[in-house]
């Protein structure tokens, strides 16, 4: 069972940086690096009659986006540098993916930015990060 | 230049002063025009059995739902516990994550269900048959829990997945697909019906209805005005909604309507609980009414009559309606829609309408002789004096009112925002029957949204009577054909039913949580 480095990311800056420290990290211990983007989804919400119908054509095309413009530069970017590298695409709500993804096998650290993308609703609601500090199963690094 | 300004000018003004009087016959023109013209449909569906006063269409209702109950084994009771488990997500695979989920398909059918129906359908339903209405109201709901099970299940068994991932469901597509499956004929036939009477549904109950008593509830509030305004300004908001595509409208109404809803519940509560030394009291009155009548028109049947048509009106049970809602759910299992949606009549009539009917009864709306206990009948004879000569909304936003004065605000805010979020969903199915009918298509499309709107004005304008009737029509002639259909598909239903308890049973189904 290999050791594993989780690290959260969703293409602002702060995550870039995130990135680039998990990537030190696994360097440095021969760790594996799973890569994990999540959609923001709630099972609990309220949809029109034809955002229904059309929500599983809409959901294929969120993923294909997702892998596309996001998780495959980066994927690329990362190809020679030797790391065992994966990624993991979920929907749900951030913080609690993230922590079943850290749940899994192997999984020892986990590295997210301080910030995403929504800086003021961070401030009124809570993080990510704050929330996977006080309730992620591994250690946490919080990159500013 | 100058002289035609003038003119343009005089006839603006001329117009404005004779407005008032314009608008008022405007109004009667229209509600002229479609009583007349909706008349013989609304009595050969309400026609009674020969010798009786019994409408054979509520008779249809019952007869089925009470033929699903018995069929599927009182499922509604032994499935309960299973379907909230369903709805909070405990048997859905984290792989299925962002798709529609059993709580969203749950949550917009009962959008489009809880209407102006569970606000003013209950008040001329207990304006009529009395307390005793009550209680039939609740034994329908409970008992179209089953035919909602059934239609829901066969919804999605019988869906159309498209290569470009939409998905297409109903009883159109149950009626074509299931019936060619069982090798039974006039199964295209059955769709059409239903379709044309699909139609027509949705924009009467769908429609027509919600305009007009969202119309009535605001008048109550602000005073006497043309309906059509009314009428004008909600076509264009579902106007710009439904063909603008303006969808932050739509998710913000389907946002807000839950709260209401729980609002709406939670102060009917309250009233009821400040009452509480009258609760048995209003409980007697409905247990009583329910089988002597009280002095109601039509007596015991009269009231079963009234407690049976608002509770089918109300949840759409039998309808077909929520099938169309349900059919997009990302499930390897038709029956777990079917789970899921028999508790939409639950919540639809035996809470929501019940706590109407308890709140109009409790705080003594309705005028009885205060010695024999017997409803005082209006002049004419169908309706149960009310203490300010109230029926429809206006009686339920007076009850309210009586405990909490503020009331009638925020239920006028309420039933604009449910009627809005019905209009939708109606919208929707209409157009879905209408696609079907006419193939799909951005005029033909238009052509449907377009005439959804004109019939928004229409409802504002036209009085309650001549659109409650036609309205309530339509959709049972949906329910005629549907639990045809339904009769003919519902072994493989009990198929599904049997297979899916049994591996249930054995542990095969996953549990997730």
């Amino acid at each position: 069972m290999s050791k594993k480095i989780v690290v959260g990311y969703d293409g602002s800056e702060s995550s870039a940086n995130a990135l680039a420290f998990a990537v030190g990290l696994a360097k440095a211990s021969g760790a594996g690096l799973i890569i994990a983007h999540v959609l923001e989804w709630s099972p609990y919400t309220f949809l029109t009659p034809t955002e229904i119908e059309e929500r599983h054509k809409r959901r294929t095309e969120e993923l294909e986006r997702a892998e596309s413009a996001l998780l495959a530069p980066v994927l690329q970017k990362l190809a020679g540098s030797g790391l065992d590298v994966s990624t993991a695409l979920r929907y749900g709500h951030i913080a609690e993916t993230l922590i079943k993804i850290a749940e899994e096998d192997g999984v020892e650290h986990l590295v997210i930015g301080r910030t995403g993308h929504s800086q003021l609703s961070s401030r009124i609601f809570g993080s990510v990060a704050g929330s996977l500090a006080q309730a992620a199963p591994v250690p946490v690094t919080i990159v500013p | 230049m100058k002289k035609l300004s003038a003119a343009a000018l005089a006839a603006t003004a001329t117009l404005a002063v004779s407005a008032p009087a314009m608008a008022q016959s405007i109004d009667e023109q229209v509600n002229a025009l479609f009583a007349s013209s909706t008349g013989w449909f609304v009595n050969f569906i309400f026609s009674p059995f020969p010798g009786t006063s019994f409408p054979w269409i509520v008779a249809w209702l019952v007869v089925a739902a009470t033929i699903f109950t018995l069929y599927f084994g009182f499922i509604q009771f032994r499935a309960f516990p299973h379907s909230i488990a369903l709805v909070r997500g405990d048997y859905s695979d984290p792989d299925d994550a962002g798709e529609v989920s059993h709580f969203q398909a749950l949550a917009t059918a009962l959008s489009g269900t809880v209407g102006l129906g569970n606000i003013a359908g209950v008040a001329v339903a207990v304006g009529i048959g009395g307390p005793g209405a009550t209680f039939w109201m609740i034994l329908a709901g409970l008992m179209g829990m089953a035919s909602k099970f059934t239609e829901c299940t066969l919804g999605v068994k019988y869906r159309n997945e498209y290569a470009d991932g939409t998905v297409s469901g109903g009883p159109m597509y149950y009626m074509t697909k299931g019936f060619e499956e069982r090798g039974l004929p006039a199964g295209k036939v059955l769709a059409v019906l239903f379709a044309i009477f699909c139609i027509l549904g949705s924009l009467g109950g769908g429609n027509m209805f919600q305009a007009n008593q969202a119309h009535a509830q605001i008048e109550n509030v602000v005073g006497d005005y043309p309906g059509w305004i009314t009428g004008v300004v909600f076509a264009a908001i579902v106007f710009v909604v439904i063909v603008g595509g303006l969808k932050s409208i739509a998710s913000v109404t389907e946002k807000v309507v839950p709260f209401m809803g729980v609002l709406y519940v939670v102060t009917a509560l309250v009233i009821i609980l400040m009452n509480a030394d009258k609760i048995g009291w209003a409980l007697g009155q409905i247990i009583d009414g329910a089988f002597t009548g009280l002095g109601v028109a039509g007596g015991l049947v009269g009231a079963l009559i009234q407690g049976f048509k608002r509770a089918a009106f109300s949840n759409e049970a039998g309808v077909g309606s929520a099938a169309i809602a349900h059919s997009a759910v990302r499930t390897k299992e038709p029956i777990t829609e079917g789970f899921v949606s028999l508790l939409e009549p639950f919540i639809d009539t035996v809470v929501i309408c019940t706590m109407t009917a308890l709140v109009i009864i409790i705080t003594g709306q309705l005028v009885s002789d205060p010695e024999t206990g017997i409803y005082l009948l209006n002049e004419g004879g169908g309706t149960i004096q009310t203490v300010d000569g109230n029926s429809g909304v206006a009686l339920t936003s007076a009850a309210f009112s009586s405990a909490f004065g503020w009331f009638q605000y925020v239920l006028a805010i309420a039933v604009v925002l449910f009627a809005f979020s019905t209009m939708i969903s109606w919208s929707y199915y209409g157009l879905k029957a209408w696609t079907f009918l006419f193939g799909e298509g951005k005029t033909k499309e238009l052509v449907f949204k377009i005439l959804f709107c004109i019939f928004v004005v229409i409802g504002a304008a036209a009085s309650l009577g001549p659109v409650i009737d036609f309205s309530d029509a339509a959709i049972f002639a949906m329910a005629v054909v549907n639990i045809i259909a339904l009769y003919a598909l519902m072994p493989i239903v009990k198929k599904e039913v049997n297979s899916y308890l049994s591996r249930l049973k054995s542990g095969e189904i996953k549990k997730f949580n």
